[in-house]
C-alpha cells in the first residue's frame, strides 16, 4: 500500500546557511539535502549562496566547488561529468537528472537538490541503489542463445535488427526513471520499474536471443510488469532522451501477440 | 556510525508534477468519483420505480444548487474519464508514446473534457 509521507527518521528539518562572499555580485542560492549517518539526527536542508561568477557552468560545477571551498563533508556520486556514466543521477529542481548534464543558469531561482526520490539514502545525496540493481539483474541482461556462435566470427545481425536495439541498448542504468515513477515509489519491492523493464525489452528485439518466451514468462505479472500504468515520468525524465514507457508499451503487446497464437 | 534507520528520500512532496502525471492521478481520481456516482443514478432509478412523489423529491434536489453541482463535477467527471480512456486506447496500440505527443494528447484530453461537459449542459 502506498505511503504519501514520509517516516518520521525521514523527516527533513531546517540546516546551515553558509553565506556567499561580500565581493561575489552573481549569486545564486542552492538548498541541498543533507544526510549525516554518523549522526543521530534527521536529514536537513542546507543553504549554500555561490558565487556565480567563480564557479563552473553545470549543476555539478556547483556541487564540486562547494566540496572543494564551503563544506568538504557533502557527499555525491560524479564520475565522467559528461552524462555517460550515470553516477550524478539526482532530483534537480523537482525532475530527475544528471547534474552534468544540467546547466545553472538554465534554473530560474533557487535551486533545490535532492538525491533520487523515494530510495533509502547512504549520505547526503547518495541514494541505496542495491536493490534497482538486484532488479536489473532478474532480468538477465545477457544474450541467451541456443545456438553456438557461427566459428571464427560474430554472431551476424542486419543493420534493421541492430536498429531495435540501438535505443534501448544506450541507457546508462542511472536509475532517473525508475525513482520518478509513482507506481515504482509504492511498489518497488515487486515492480520491476521502467529501467529494468527497458532493459529487458533490449533483449526481447535482439534477433540473436532465443530465451523470448522465458523472458516474458518471467515477467509476465501484474506487479512486475503490469503496474506500469503509463504515468509517463520515466519519459519525460530520461536524460538520455529513451523511451523507457514505449518499450513497456511494446512489451505489453508481444504478451498479447504471443496469447492470441 | 548511529543505529538509526536509513531514511527515505522525499518523494512526492519535492517531485515537480508534469502534464501527464496530473491526468493520470485524475483519471484514477475520476474512475473512484464515478463509482460513487453510480450511487446518485441508482437512486434515480429507485425513485422512479417508487412512484410520482419519490421522483418528484429526486428531481427537486438534483436540481437544487449543491445537486447541480454534483452533477456537473459528475458529469466533467465521466468526460474526462472517457476523454483519457480513449488515449489510454490509443497507447494500448503501442502508438503515440513520443514525448512530444504525449504532452499533445494530454493537452486534447483537457480541452475535449471541458467541450464535451459544456455541450452536454448546453444540449440538456
Amino acid at each position: 500500500m502506498a505511503k504519501f509521507n514520509l517516516p518520521v527518521n525521514s523527516r527533513v528539518k531546517k540546516g546551515k546557511h553558509f553565506e556567499a562572499p561580500k565581493e561575489a555580485e552573481n549569486v545564486r542560492r542552492y538548498i541541498v539535502y543533507r544526510y549525516n549517518p554518523d549522526l543521530d539526527e534527521n536529514p536537513r536542508m542546507d543553504i549554500f549562496d555561490i558565487d556565480m561568477d567563480n564557479c563552473g557552468p553545470m549543476v555539478l560545477d556547483v556541487l564540486i566547488k562547494i566540496k572543494n571551498e564551503i563544506d568538504p563533508s557533502l557527499t555525491f556520486r560524479r564520475s565522467c561529468r559528461e552524462g555517460i556514466c550515470g553516477s550524478c543521477a539526482m532530483n534537480i529542481n523537482g525532475g530527475n537528472s544528471l547534474a552534468c548534464t544540467i546547466s545553472a543558469s538554465s534554473i530560474s531561482g533557487d535551486t533545490k537538490i535532492y538525491p533520487l526520490p523515494h530510495m533509502p539514502v547512504v549520505k547526503d545525496l547518495v541514494a541505496d541503489l542495491t536493490h534497482f540493481y538486484q532488479q536489473y539483474a532478474s532480468i538477465k541482461p545477457w544474450l541467451q542463445s541456443k545456438k553456438e556462435p557461427p566459428e571464427h566470427k560474430e554472431r551476424i545481425q542486419s543493420k534493421e535488427e541492430q536498429e531495435k536495439i540501438d535505443e534501448p541498448a544506450a541507457c546508462i542504468l542511472c536509475a532517473c526513471c525508475s525513482t520518478s515513477c509513482p507506481s515504482y515509489w509504492w511498489n518497488s519491492d515487486r515492480y520491476l520499474g521502467p529501467a529494468a523493464l527497458l532493459a529487458s525489452y533490449r533483449w526481447l528485439v535482439d534477433s540473436r536471443d532465443d530465451a523470448k518466451d522465458e523472458r516474458l514468462d518471467e515477467i509476465e505479472d501484474s506487479f512486475r510488469l503490469y503496474r506500469c500504468h503509463t504515468i509517463m515520468n520515466c519519459t519525460n525524465t530520461c536524460p538520455k532522451g529513451l523511451n523507457p514507457a514505449e518499450a513497456i508499451a511494446n512489451t505489453k503487446k508481444m504478451l498479447i501477440e504471443r496469447h492470441s497464437q | 556510525m548511529s543505529n538509526r534507520a536509513r531514511p527515505l528520500s522525499p518523494h512526492l512532496t519535492i517531485y515537480r508534477w508534469p502534464i501527464t502525471m496530473i491526468l493520470s492521478i485524475l483519471h484514477r481520481g475520476t474512475g473512484i468519483v464515478l463509482t460513487l456516482g453510480l450511487l446518485s443514478f441508482s437512486l434515480w432509478l429507485g425513485s422512479i420505480a417508487l412512484g410520482e412523489d419519490h421522483y418528484k423529491k429526486f428531481i427537486n434536489l438534483s436540481t437544487s444548487w449543491p445537486g447541480s453541482l454534483l452533477l456537473l463535477s459528475l458529469s466533467f467527471a465521466f468526460f474526462l474519464h472517457l476523454s483519457n480512456g480513449i488515449r489510454h486506447l490509443y497507447w494500448d496500440t503501442g502508438r503515440g508514446f513520443n514525448k512530444d505527443n504525449v504532452e499533445l494528447s494530454a493537452r486534447i484530453v483537457i480541452i475535449s473534457t471541458f467541450a464535451l461537459t459544456c455541450l452536454f449542459w448546453w444540449w440538456l
